[in-house]
């Protein structure tokens, strides 16, 4: 045994968080179907356990489609197995996690082009013409 | 009056695009504790945010504090909220010593009269002037010199916030907080042997996002971290709930992850946010690592009998009635889960 992660995490996962926040998810979707109005679930309140966080990345399983966002550290995005939800991992320049989040939503809005940086584009290129 | 830049000024200068800004704004929100709702206005607020000025003063301390706050300041998404403050002076940080710091000191106070912050850690010696100095100046002269023209003032630490080790029996110095002394202005109290970074960076991120000091428990503690006891939301309660407790820290009880309550854990009586913000970039907190809490956020922590007497023996506060029901062994939580809910009303009620 060489180094902490070598030593086996036991006691199991029964800490009853996971199946709540499924719950959470079911009733946003049907908040974006119905009425139209996305949900944002911040991870970083809850009390999870060892080993609970990976059973309910596990349980929303791997979709369609993954998108990384490299602005200040990566982040990376990616639909579950469940269209309309999205995992999203925000991480900094150390590669450390700063931020995890559910979205309920069409498409997450950090994936869209922004205003800002469009209006910056713009500048850029016509600069090239001068 | 130097010109101080709107933190969506210094971000820009950064080459930080809209989505980088965004991911901050989500970030802060995360520190902060408010819903990810609140991120367009966090981002109004934040961009344009004037650059705060902040003076930090280390008396009786050990560094920790220091260090467990420079340790999440790499540069980092939450470092930004370094970057985007002003760091005037800081003993242990700043380049310049001897007169030209103390320079320094006075400068930011006379071109931020009234709005600047003033971080403290360490506790304060009121017996011999002469325990604790800097540049000659007793350490309740220059707090008390330097909190006149301050906006409020943060205390770092078990020991600005409550007197900590140096003031525990039988207190040799006649160490006090911060709040025994200033009494005209906010203090927000970021007690922890050492605090979590992450809470430090909030309240910063507080006062720069909304320009005021969150809302805070009795001991004058932000609410948004310490409303909840670490029992409250420890991963170990259902073990807890259900009797099993570990009863030395290698039996099967502990292999197994059981609760550590009758090890001496004072999570039922003590209220922080380790449970979930976790250490060591969210890795762990003690008691996932098998360690009892101590209860290093709770006023005169060292001085409330053995760290691995359980609670039973009635050092820490309501430790008779958690521990009645502990010793029962059933139905546990709802003593300890009612005890708290009670405590936290109450604190949301004053503050
Ligand atoms: S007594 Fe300590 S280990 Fe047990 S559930 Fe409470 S906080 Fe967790």
């Amino acid at each position: 045994m060489s180094t902490a992660n070598d030593i086996p995490i036991q006691g199991g996962a029964a800490h009853g968080n996971v199946r709540p926040i499924l719950f959470e998810v079911l009733h946003a979707l049907d908040k974006l179907l119905d009425d139209d109005i996305p949900t944002t679930i911040d991870l970083a309140g809850l009390p999870f356990g060892p080993g609970e966080l990976e059973k309910l990345e596990a349980a929303l399983g791997h979709g369609e489609l993954v998108a990384q966002l490299n602005a200040l550290g990566t982040s990376h995005i990616r639909e579950t197995a469940y269209p309309g939800v999205w995992w999203v991992e925000h991480r900094n320049v150390n590669d450390e996690v700063t931020g995890r989040y559910i979205e309920i939503t069409r498409f997450p809005e950090i994936l869209s082009s922004q205003d800002a940086d469009i209006g910056a584009a713009r500048a850029r290129l016509r600069e090239t013409f001068e | 009056m130097k010109y101080r830049p709107t933190v969506g000024e210094i971000l820009q200068a950064k080459g930080v695009s809209r989505r980088g800004f965004l991911k901050y704004c989500a970030t802060t929100a995360s520190l902060l504790a408010l819903p990810p709702s609140m991120i367009p206005r966090i981002a109004n607020a934040i961009e344009s945010a004037r650059r705060p000025s902040v003076i930090w003063l280390s008396f009786q301390e050990c560094t920790g504090c220091t260090e467990s706050l420079t340790r999440s300041a790499s540069p980092t998404v939450e470092g930004l909220i370094f970057d985007a403050i002003s760091l005037d002076y800081h003993h242990t940080l700043q380049a310049a010593s001897g007169d030209q710091a103390e320079a320094a000191r006075h400068a930011a106070m006379e071109e931020n009269d009234g709005s600047y912050l003033v971080l403290v850690d360490g506790s304060i010696p009121t017996g011999n002037p002469g325990y604790s100095t800097i540049a000659g100046i007793s350490n309740v002269d220059m707090l008390m010199d330097t909190v006149k023209g301050a906006a409020a003032v943060v205390a770092i630490g078990s020991c600005a916030a409550f007197g900590g080790l140096p003031g525990a029996d039988p207190n040799p110095t006649g160490a006090v907080s911060v709040q025994d002394l200033v009494t005209d202005k906010p203090v927000v109290n970021v007690p922890g042997c050492p605090p979590i970074p992450m809470v430090m960076t909030a309240v910063l991120a507080q006062f720069l996002t909304f320009g005021q000091i969150p809302d805070l428990d009795k001991h004058g503690r932000p609410l948004a971290f310490f409303g909840n006891t670490i029992h409250d939301r420890c991963y170990r309660r259902p073990f807890y709930e259900q009797g099993k407790f570990a009863e030395t820290f290698d039996d099967e009880g502990a292999k197994a992850g059981w609760c550590l309550y009758k090890l001496g854990c004072k999570g039922p009586t003590t209220y922080n946010a380790c449970a979930t913000v976790k250490w060591n970039q969210g890795t762990s907190f003690p008691i996932e690592s098998g360690h009892p809490c101590l209860g290093c956020s709770e006023p005169k922590f060292w001085d409330k009998g053995g760290f691995y007497q359980p609670l039973s023996t009635g050092h820490f506060g309501s430790g008779a009635t958690v521990a009645g029901a502990a010793v029962a062994g059933v139905a546990l939580g709802a003593v300890a889960a009612a005890a708290g809910r009670r405590r936290k009303a109450k604190y949301t009620k004053e503050a």
